[in-house]
C-alpha cells in the first residue's frame, strides 16, 4: 500500500506543479499593467514607476519571476487583493467556513437521498418506479443548480415564507456560540439543498448501475446459495462491492460540487469563497480570482488522489496490478 | 420506453432548433426593444411569458436566446470532440512518448475545474460568441480523447487494420478510413453529452454575467430575475426551463445512442 501511495504522490506533483505554471502564466496576461494597478491613475514620475517595477521584481526576466512567484507560494503569500485591500490569502480564509459548510451539507444531503434511492431503482428494476427514477434522475442532473435555487426562494421563501434566502445570518443578529451556529441552520437549508440536487441525481444513477452489476456476479449467487438472508447478501456482497464506483463518483465530482457552490452561493448571498470570486470578477480584481483558481485546481487534484487510496483501500487489486 | 425517450428527446431538440433558426419571424417582439411598463405578468396582452423589468418581451428573448445556447453547445461539443478524436487518434496510433506526452496533457486538462477556469480566463480575456466557444472546446476535449484513443488501441491490432497497412496504406489513411469510422459510436455519445454540458456551462458563465454581451442569452436572463425574484417569477421560470428543456434532451439522447450503440450495455446499464 505505502508503495502505491508514494506512487500516485509522485504523479499527482507534476499535476499541481503544472497548475502553478499555469497560474503564473495566466497572472502574466491579466489585463491592465500591473505599475497602474499599484500606483493608481495618478500620473506617477518615471523614477517611481521604475521604482515600483524593482520593488515587485517585473523588471527581472520571467523565469526569475516564476521563482519569485514560487517562493512566495511556499511562503503562503498569495497575492494582494487592490479591491479589498488585504492579502488574498486572509480574504480566501476569512470565506472558506462558509463554503465548507454548505459543500459538506450538501455531500451529506446527496449521499443520503441520493445512495437510498439508487438502491431501491436497482431493487424495482424495469418497473415503472425505476423508470420514474432513472428520468428523475437524468433531469435533476440536466436543471442548471443555481436556477433551483432561484425556484426554491421562489416557493420557499417568496411564496411560503418559511425560510430565509439570503445570507448566513440575520443582520440584527447579536448571539455567539452555539446560539449563533443554530441560527444558521434556517439560512443553510435552501442552499444546500440546491447545491446537492445534481450529485443526488448522479449518485442515484451510479448506485443503481453499481448494484445491478453486483447483483448479477456470481459471487451473489454464491452467497445466497450458502443461504445468506437477502438483507445480509444486500449489505456484506452487493454493497460493498457496489461502494467502488460510488466513491469513484463523488471523489471525482468534487470540482462539479465546488463549481455549484460559486453559482449557489451568488444566489443566496451566501458569504462564502464563490461570492468572493463572483464580487472579484465584478471588480476585476485578478489576484482574488487566479487565486481561487489556483486553490481549487489544488483541491480537485488533492481530492483526485485520496479518491484513488480510498478505492487502492477498499480494492486490493489496484494497488498489486499498478 | 426507451423509443419514448428517445422520440422524446429529439422531439424537443428539432422544435428549439426550429425555433432558433425561425426566431425572427416567430418572435412577437424584438428581443431588445423595451417598453413603457415593465413587469407585465405572463398572459398579458402581447406578451404570453410576461415581460421584464425593462418591458422586454420574455417569450422573444427565450426564442433569441436559443441560438446563442445551441450554437454555443454545438460548436463547442463538435470542437471539443473534434480536437480529442484527433489527439486520441495520435496517441493511441503511434504510442510510446508521443502517447505519453499527450495524455498527460490530456489529464492536466482533465483536472482543472472547467467552470472556474473558464470564469477567469473569460473575466481575464473578455467575452463574445466565438470566444466562448473556443474556451469550452479547449476544456471539454481530453475525454473524447482518451476514448478515441482506446478504441484505436484495441483496433490497431485488428485484421482489417493488418490488412490496411500490408496493401501499402499510410498511417493518416489507416486512422481516418480504416480506424476511426469504427471508433466512431462512443465519440459520437460523448459528443451527445458534451453538448448538453457545453449548454450548461454557457448558461453559467452568462449568470455570472460573462456571456456574450451583445446577444439575449438565457442565463443572463437568469441574472436579471435574480434582482426581481419578490416582484416578477415569470422572468427566473422561463429562461431556465427552456435550459433544463435542451440539457435534459441531449443528455437523454446520449444515453439513448448509448443503449443503440452499445447493445452489450443494454443489459447492465
Amino acid at each position: 500500500m505505502w508503495r502505491y501511495i508514494l506512487k500516485r504522490l509522485a504523479q499527482a506533483f507534476p499535476l499541481v506543479l503544472g497548475v502553478v505554471i499555469f497560474n503564473f502564466t495566466l497572472i502574466q496576461f491579466a489585463p491592465g499593467d500591473p505599475v497602474t494597478a499599484l500606483v493608481g491613475d495618478y500620473p506617477a514620475t518615471e523614477e517611481y514607476v521604475r521604482q515600483v517595477r524593482s520593488d515587485y521584481g517585473l523588471d527581472k526576466p520571467v523565469p526569475e519571476r516564476l521563482a519569485l512567484y514560487l517562493g512566495q507560494l511556499a511562503r503562503g503569500n498569495l497575492g494582494f487583493s487592490f479591491a479589498n485591500r488585504m492579502p488574498v490569502g486572509e480574504l480566501i480564509i476569512q470565506r472558506l467556513g462558509p463554503t465548507l459548510m454548505l459543500m459538506a451539507t450538501a455531500l451529506s444531503l446527496a449521499l443520503l437521498i441520493g445512495i437510498p434511492l439508487g438502491i431501491s431503482a436497482a431493487r424495482s428494476r424495469g418497473r415503472l418506479s425505476d423508470w420514474v427514477a432513472q428520468v428523475g434522475a437524468l433531469a435533476g442532473y440536466s436543471v442548471p443548480d443555481f436556477w433551483m435555487g432561484q425556484i426554491l426562494i421562489l416557493i420557499f421563501a417568496v411564496g411560503l415564507a418559511w425560510l430565509p434566502s439570503q445570507g448566513m445570518r440575520s443582520a440584527r443578529s447579536s448571539a455567539t456560540g452555539l446560539e449563533a451556529t443554530l441560527e444558521v441552520l434556517p439560512y443553510l437549508i435552501l442552499p444546500a439543498i440546491a447545491l446537492s440536487f445534481r450529485y443526488v441525481a448522479l449518485l442515484s444513477r451510479i448506485t443503481r448501475s453499481a448494484m445491478l452489476d453486483a447483483l448479477g456476479a456470481d459471487y451473489v449467487m454464491g452467497a445466497r446459495a450458502k443461504g445468506l438472508s437477502e438483507r445480509r447478501v444486500l449489505i456484506a456482497h452487493v454493497l460493498r462491492n457496489a461502494a467502488l464506483p460510488i466513491v469513484t463518483v463523488i471523489g471525482y465530482n468534487v470540482g462539479l460540487l465546488i463549481a455549484g457552490s460559486a453559482l449557489i452561493e451568488t444566489v443566496f448571498s451566501w458569504p462564502g469563497v464563490g461570492r468572493l470570486l463572483f464580487d472579484s470578477i465584478s471588480k476585476r480584481d485578478y489576484p482574488v480570482m487566479t487565486a481561487i483558481l489556483m486553490m481549487v485546481s489544488i483541491t480537485v487534484v488533492s481530492a483526485n488522489l485520496l479518491t484513488d487510496l480510498v478505492y487502492a483501500a477498499l480494492d486490493p487489486r489496484v494497488r498489486i496490478a499498478r | 420506453m426507451a423509443r419514448t425517450r428517445t422520440l422524446l428527446a429529439l422531439g424537443i431538440i428539432v422544435l428549439f432548433v426550429l425555433l432558433a433558426v425561425f426566431a425572427g419571424q416567430i418572435a412577437p417582439f424584438d428581443p431588445f426593444q423595451g417598453g413603457q411598463e415593465g413587469l407585465k405578468p405572463p398572459g398579458s396582452p402581447g406578451h404570453l411569458f410576461g415581460t421584464n423589468h425593462i418591458g422586454q418581451d420574455i417569450l422573444s428573448q427565450i426564442l433569441y436566446g436559443a441560438r446563442i445556447s445551441l450554437a454555443v453547445g454545438v460548436s463547442a461539443a463538435l470542437s471539443a470532440s473534434l480536437i480529442g478524436a484527433v489527439v486520441g487518434s495520435l496517441a493511441g496510433f503511434f504510442g510510446g512518448w508521443v502517447d505519453g506526452a499527450l495524455m498527460r496533457l490530456s489529464e492536466f486538462f482533465q483536472v482543472l475545474p472547467r467552470f472556474v477556469l473558464a470564469l477567469v480566463i473569460v473575466a481575464f480575456f473578455g467575452s463574445g460568441t466565438v470566444k466562448l466557444i473556443v474556451v469550452l472546446a479547449i476544456l471539454s476535449w481530453p475525454q473524447t480523447a482518451r476514448l478515441a484513443r482506446a478504441q484505436i488501441l484495441s483496433l490497431r491490432e485488428s485484421t482489417f487494420v493488418e490488412a490496411a497497412r500490408l496493401s501499402g496504406m499510410r498511417a493518416p489513411a489507416i486512422i481516418l478510413r480504416e480506424i476511426l469510422p469504427n471508433a466512431l459510436a462512443p465519440i459520437v455519445i460523448v459528443g451527445s453529452l458534451d453538448i448538453a454540458s457545453a449548454i450548461l456551462l454557457e448558461a453559467s458563465l452568462s449568470f455570472f454575467g460573462l456571456g456574450d454581451p451583445n446577444q439575449v442569452s438565457w442565463g443572463f436572463m437568469l441574472n436579471l430575475a435574480q434582482a426581481y425574484l419578490r416582484q416578477a417569477w415569470w422572468m427566473a421560470l422561463f429562461p431556465g426551463l427552456a435550459i433544463s428543456a435542451v440539457v435534459l434532451s441531449f443528455n437523454l439522447l446520449g444515453d439513448a445512442l448509448n443503449d443503440v450503440l452499445n447493445p452489450r450495455l443494454r443489459e447492465s446499464a
